[in-house]
């Protein structure tokens, strides 16, 4: 895992094992927040500046431990981080964008228990990536959600207009469309080689 | 601190998790395990004991501690609450089996994040008390595992034709590979999704007409 190269952390963590569609993390909000366009690309925005955040911590805080040999430690010291950044972002869109921060509604304080920034921040430590990688990964992680969510919340736009049979409609038509989606995204696995 | 309904256990304390309230077919909590490790049945049986023993241990632990943890900082104390059980059950299953723990991966220690268990100690562990909160849990977490072996037993049975690792099928079977794959996880809960909407208006439309009936009759 040591020999790869940037690039390649980046494009494996954004599309070949997208971490919405490939590897199931973060799909509360893909199912909560995908019903406008403009509110899900907000969230995923706010979601991949936390996982910047946290991955860049959870690096230090991994080394930190590692030297003091408390690694059973390290769960609970990657959720405060997770937590405090989430708190974080919410202050920073409360005073920045009212607006923004009520469409997002519970689903802000929610990113803490968003699986994929604590997924970016467990893989990195598993993968043993250094400084510099972990930063890409999560930058491409952080890319892959918005690509995820942002897709979803199109084709749920289009969907709005179509007639589909009422025991469809909700969460079942959007887990049909992630799967077709996750499908499409199989396609990429070719890429890793 | 929240208000203290101190209702009695009821059958419909433990039952609620298991149907009306499911975790997952009706509140859609939890949904990133219920996915990923759904492949196969004794996966789903091992993340559904696991989540099972935290919300269980968590959310007694939140009622014991409900009238010392100050209001601001509850979801905090909630999470490290959780995250403290979770290394213990992440110590444990590595210790006892080694197959299981690399099989589920990184899901246990994701266990944290599960909305399920965090969404119990606000909801309900931090305003009843102990023995309430442990009954109410138990049928969470039972709803919860049901609800990983509905979704693993019909992807291994599809995508590799066993259950619980027997045949079940026989030689000529083809296995339906896409079920074990990602996209197959999200279409197999889109299925039971659809089954329980279905269900659920069959029986208005029979309420509905038996209400006509009625209405005719007089």
């Amino acid at each position: 895992m040591h020999a790869e190269s940037l690039g390649y952390i980046f494009l494996n963590a954004a599309v070949i094992n997208n971490f919405v569609l490939a590897l199931f993390l973060g799909i509360c909000p893909l199912l909560g927040v995908s019903g406008r366009l403009n509110t899900a690309f907000s969230m995923g925005l706010a979601t991949a500046f936390v996982m910047l955040i946290s991955s860049t911590a959870a690096w230090g805080l991994n080394a930190l431990l590692s030297a003091y040999d408390l690694e059973f430690l390290r769960l609970i010291a990657y959720i405060a981080v997770i937590a405090s950044a989430v708190q974080l972002v919410e202050m920073t869109i409360k005073k920045f964008s009212p607006p923004l921060y009520k469409a997002l509604g519970i689903f802000l304080p929610l990113i803490t228990t968003n699986c994929a920034i604590l997924g970016v921040a467990l893989f990195q430590t598993n993968y043993e990536y250094d400084f510099v990688q972990s930063v890409v990964y999560s930058l491409g992680a952080g890319a892959g959600f918005i690509l995820a969510i942002v897709l979803m919340a199109g084709l749920r736009e289009r969907l709005e207009l179509a007639d589909v049979p009422s025991i469809a409609r909700g969460a079942a038509m959007s887990l049909m469309l992630a799967g077709i989606l996750s499908l499409a995204f199989m396609g990429f696995a070719g890429l890793g080689g | 601190m929240a208000t203290h309904n101190d209702s009695p256990i009821t059958m419909d304390t433990f039952l609620a998790g298991i149907w009306r309230e499911n975790p997952v077919f009706v509140m859609l909590l939890g949904m990133c395990p219920v996915l990923a490790v759904t492949n196969s049945v004794s996966n789903a049986l091992a993340m559904g004991l696991a989540t099972t023993f935290v919300l269980l241990c968590s959310s007694a632990l939140v009622a014991l501690l409900r009238h010392h943890i100050p209001k601001e900082v509850r979801i905090a104390a909630y999470i490290i609450i959780i995250a403290t059980f979770v290394t213990v059950v992440d110590y444990v299953i590595q210790a006892v089996s080694l197959e299981v723990y690399n099989a589920l991966g990184a899901f246990i220690q994701l266990i944290v994040v599960n909305c399920m268990i965090l969404g119990r100690a606000e909801a309900f562990a931090s305003r009843n008390r102990v023995g309430t909160t442990l009954v109410n849990s138990l049928g969470m977490g039972l709803g919860f595992t049901l609800a990983l072996l509905c979704l693993g037993s019909v992807r291994e049975l599809l995508g590799a034709g066993t259950l619980l690792g027997f045949p079940v099928f026989g030689e000529a079977f083809e296995p339906w590979v896409i079920m074990l794959l990602p996209p197959g996880g999200f279409f197999v809960l889109g299925a039971w999704l659809l089954l329980f909407a279905w269900v659920k208006e069959m029986q208005m439309k029979r309420t509905a007409h038996a209400g006509e009936a009625s209405a005719h009759a007089r």
